[in-house]
Order: C-alpha cells, then sequence, then structure tokens
C-alpha cells in the first residue's frame, strides 16, 4: 500500500497546509490553483465571461501564486530531491486530453484538488466534499480502465 | 510588488515544495495511487487539509482579522449540478493523465517540461468552459 513510505506524502502534505494557511492568515485569500486558468485568460480575451470584476481583480496574486509554485518545485529539485531534474515518460496524448478534461472540469466544478481538496474540505464544505469524492472515485476508475487496457505509462 | 503579494509569493513557494517533496510533482506516482497501487497520496491531501482546517477554523478566529486587513471567508460554496459533473469531467481527465492544476504548474520547476503541453490543454479546456458561460 505504501511503497515509498508514508514519511514524504504527510510532510510534504503539511507542507502543502503551511504555505495555504500563512496565505489564509496574513491575506484572507484561499490559495487554490484552478481559478488560474481563467483570471489569466481575461488578459487575452475580451469575452465578458472573462473580463467578470473579480477576475481582474485576481488575476495579479493568481500569477504570482502560480510563479511560487514552480519556484518552490525548482528549489526542492536543487536541494533535497534525489532524482534532480526529471522529466514524466506519460505520453504527450494522455497529458493533452486529460488536460483538456481537466481545464473544463474544474472550471464547471469551481474547484480542483487544491480549491475542492484542501481549502475547501479545510472550511468543512459539504460541497467541495462531495466533489472530492467524485472525482476522485470517478479518477481511480478511469485510471484503472486505462492501465487495463495496457496503456503504459 | 505589495505586501499581499509578496506573502502569496512566499505561500506559494511553500505549496509548490510540499508538492515536490511528496513527489505530487510526478504524473506517475499521482497515477500509481489511482491505480491504487501507492496510497500515499491520501496522506498529502489529508496532511495539507488538515492544517488548512485549523488555520481557517480555529487560528482565524482567535485572530478575527487577516493580518494585512479584510475579513475571513470560508471557502463554501452552494451544492449544483454544474459542481458535480464538473468533479466527473475533472475526474476523468486526472485518471488519463495524473495531472491537476497545482501539480501540473509546481511540476514545471522539476524541468518536467512536457507538462507544459498539459498547461496548455487546461487553457483550452477553461476557454471552452468560459465560451459556454455567456
Amino acid at each position: 500500500m505504501f511503497p515509498l513510505g508514508i514519511e514524504p506524502y504527510l510532510v510534504g502534505g503539511i507542507i502543502v497546509g503551511v504555505g495555504v494557511a500563512l496565505i489564509y492568515l496574513v491575506t484572507g485569500l484561499h490559495a487554490t490553483q484552478s481559478s488560474f486558468f481563467t483570471t489569466t485568460l481575461s488578459w487575452f480575451s475580451k469575452r465578458k465571461s472573462f473580463q467578470k470584476d473579480s477576475n481582474i481583480k485576481e488575476r495579479g496574486w493568481r500569477l504570482t501564486l502560480a510563479t511560487g509554485l514552480v519556484i518552490g518545485a525548482l528549489i526542492h529539485t536543487l536541494t533535497l530531491s534525489h532524482t534532480g531534474f526529471w522529466t514524466t515518460s506519460v505520453q504527450l496524448w494522455r497529458l493533452i486530453l486529460g488536460g483538456l478534461l481537466v481545464g473544463f472540469g474544474t472550471r464547471l466544478s469551481s474547484g480542483c484538488t487544491s480549491g475542492h481538496g484542501i481549502s475547501g474540505l479545510g472550511s468543512l464544505s459539504l460541497t467541495s466534499l462531495y466533489s472530492v469524492i467524485v472525482f476522485m472515485g470517478v479518477a481511480i476508475v478511469t485510471a484503472s480502465i486505462v492501465q487495463m487496457l495496457g496503456v503504459s505509462p | 510588488m505589495n505586501k499581499r503579494n509578496i506573502v502569496v509569493l512566499i505561500g506559494g513557494i511553500l505549496f509548490g515544495f510540499g508538492l515536490a517533496y511528496s513527489g505530487m510533482t510526478k504524473q506517475e506516482i499521482v497515477l500509481s495511487f489511482l491505480q491504487l497501487e501507492d496510497l500515499g497520496l491520501i496522506f498529502v491531501l489529508g496532511g495539507a487539509a488538515l492544517v488548512a482546517a485549523f488555520a481557517i477554523n480555529v487560528l482565524a478566529k482567535l485572530q478575527k482579522k487577516p493580518v494585512l486587513g479584510g475579513e475571513f471567508k470560508p471557502r463554501r460554496r452552494i451544492l449544483s449540478w454544474s459542481i458535480i459533473i464538473g468533479a466527473v469531467i475533472f475526474g476523468v481527465g486526472w485518471g488519463i493523465s495524473g495531472q491537476c492544476p497545482g501539480s501540473a504548474v509546481a511540476s514545471l520547476g522539476t524541468g518536467n517540461f512536457p507538462v507544459l503541453v498539459g498547461i496548455a490543454a487546461m487553457f483550452i479546456g477553461a476557454y471552452i468552459r468560459g465560451l459556454l458561460d455567456s
């Protein structure tokens, strides 16, 4: 069940939680990720759905948050990482098809693994609990079917 | 950069460091969870959610207001079919690719450049969602 042990998962999760908690306690913002796509699109699309006031107001700090994620992972790669710079072997068509559905689905659902999973569950939101159960259950079934079809990696 | 964005950047760095430390920036590790071979991801999500819950429900109440002003609002959404159908579609995409928004963005910091096409696809998916919302 835990071939790599539990420590990296639990410690990593706590560090993620401390980042989310720090941002919330100092600024009152929820450090969630999938809105980043919509707010960033407000720089490129004139459509009303992207030009909402809330998107314009949030796009700066959401881009800053995304930049932080990249820097944080880079710092780990240069310091504690056992593997150093690393590239996935998962096939490109999976990244593209999966990415399309992730982008569409998280925006329709108003949340992703961080929005519903961390900030939503952290806010004791039942809606987020149902969302997490649904997307995790569906993802487990999907990944298992893909594996059964012999797709690897 | 204003004070708020400096704190967002520092929090984001912790977030990205934690995702990389826990292996979530590797699509293979996420897929090994979704194929029920390594259940560690539950501890990442659970650990992060527990710390967030402590901050949102205990520390924020003691503190009353965010340090930089404004007010605390827990993140709650009203349940709707869009939220559930969106979660189903997200689940299919997560299961196919092992990518979710935060882990894909952080993954760029590990030199994992193939996820750039995954992130581009996420932007296109979010754009299509915006087209339908008018």
